[in-house]
């Protein structure tokens, strides 16, 4: 059952390249969505334009067209500087990379909002509080606000992650050997699409599942001190 | 860059901006038809029906929109039963098994974002609605459902954009909507900036008419049930 007429470790393989687009477009999501919240709490106008535009655009265009415009413009951008330089060859794009970019991109947005609802959610008064102490403003972002942010930012945070993990499905269309694309192969060889569908279907499932679980212990921690909910 | 291949394949992008529209407002039709049934199903003291309604909308918010389109459109030829079926004149086909799978999506988050507003709603009116001797029915109908999607409004619209960017999906299995349009020019013309670039401006321009249209519903139909100010 779990041998998958000889492909289960194949598709197996492709959950870990999953897993892997996963975790390092969660990566750059998180720097980029940092940046950006920052970006649109500063004083800069110019910074503040530069970050709306930013999640503006992301959200008004689906990730499948923002994808497809970066592997397939990147690959021309990428040939056309290649030649400026007077390099001769063809220069093909990395799937993997130009997947883990656009997620990463993609989600960098939407973590920019998380963040910034969650830096303006802790008290201002804590942060003049260090500054009082002296603190530098980089030494109060690392030991005020960031500890206290992360128990506003979590609730968002973990929603975001769970639609990033779906959105990895996407690089299988850019020919990326993910586990949906390694189904696919499976499917075509061996006429069972339903079964090596559903079978990708439920290891997503418990990406899913086990991601839940893991939020909420993290909420927990981070919720530590604070008044929890009182049942009724 | 040089727009004026897209001035040439005008009607491909025009006829894709239908074909998305068209994918959108029958599923999110759909997925709204079945979720009202299910979220009261949701809210109800059937344990059984319950679980099953959680089943449905865990497994379909679980698993990646692009994965349920393949198992649907690949995966129910598998079964002699469903290729014999009367089903299959409609399964066979890209179109209804992108629509199936976009309602049955949507249908899910909506089941989802619904049991909550129910779920919300105040005792008071409950109350208020037994109190005149209501119904079950005429309760939800009258009064429950209409303060529910009151306060669904606002994740609705969140879940309406969602399902207009996720029809893009229907590209993959070969309907030429909006991306399917781009995807053909820039296979056509290899030239992905104009092709790629005008699909988005175009779903901007839709999701942006999207986000008016909740703002007016707020406005207009749901003023009586506005949060009070101040």
């Amino acid at each position: 059952m779990f041998d998958l007429y000889g492909y289960g470790f194949s598709i197996l393989e492709g959950a870990w390249l999953t897993l892997q687009v996963g975790l390092l477009s969660l990566a750059l999501s998180v720097a980029l969505g940092m940046l950006g919240a920052l970006a649109k709490l500063s004083r800069s106008r110019m910074a503040r334009l530069a970050a709306s535009f930013y999640t503006t655009l992301i959200r008004g265009i689906p990730d499948l067209v923002l994808m497809l415009l970066l592997f397939y413009g990147g690959q021309v951008l990428v040939n056309a500087m290649a030649q400026a330089v007077g390099y001769e060859g063809y220069i093909d794009v990395d799937p993997f990379v130009a997947g883990v970019l656009t997620i990463g991109f993609i989600f960098g947005a939407y973590m920019t909002e998380t963040f910034r609802g969650a830096i303006l959610a802790v008290p201002s008064g804590q942060l003049e509080a260090g500054y009082a102490y002296g603190m530098s403003r980089g030494l109060a972002f690392r030991r005020i606000l960031l500890p206290q942010m992360i128990r506003h930012a979590l609730p968002g945070f973990g929603n975001n992650w769970l639609v990033l993990l779906k959105a990895t499905a996407l690089v299988s269309i850019i020919g990326l050997d993910d586990m949906v694309r390694k189904a696919y192969l499976a499917a075509g060889a061996t006429h069972q699409p339903f079964t090596f569908y559903l079978a990708v279907a439920l290891v997503f499932l418990a990406f899913t599942t086990l991601s839940v679980i893991l939020l909420r212990w993290a909420e927990r921690r981070y919720s530590l001190g604070f008044e929890q909910e009182i049942k009724p | 860059m040089n727009f004026g291949i897209i001035l040439d394949n005008l009607n491909l992008y025009w006829q894709g901006l239908l074909l998305t529209v068209q994918l959108t407002v029958l599923s999110l039709g759909l997925g709204l038809g079945l979720a009202i049934p299910l979220s009261i199903v949701a809210n109800s003291g059937n344990g059984l029906a319950r679980g099953l309604v959680f089943g449905y909308s865990y497994f379909f918010r679980g698993t990646p929109l692009l994965v349920q389109i393949y198992l649907i459109y690949f995966g129910t030829g598998q079964f002699e039963g469903i290729r014999d079926s009367i089903l299959w004149p409609a399964l066979s086909q890209a179109y209804w098994c992108a629509l199936i799978a976009f309602a049955l999506n949507t249908g899910a988050y909506t089941t989802e974002i619904l049991r909550g507003a129910i779920k919300s709603t105040p005792r008071g009116e409950i109350e208020a609605a037994r109190a005149v001797g209501m119904s079950t029915a005429m309760m939800y109908r009258r009064i429950i459902l209409p303060s529910a999607f009151r306060r669904a409004l606002p994740a609705y619209g969140n879940e309406m954009i969602f399902m207009l960017q996720g029809t893009s999906l229907a590209s993959v299995i070969t309907l030429v909507d909006l991306t399917g349009a781009a995807r053909i020019v820039n296979s056509r013309y290899y030239s992905p900036y104009e092709a790629f670039i005008t699909a988005g401006l175009l779903y901007m321009a839709l999701t942006f008419t999207i986000v008016m249209l909740v703002k007016w519903l707020e406005r207009h139909w749901f003023a009586y049930l506005r949060p009070r100010e101040g």
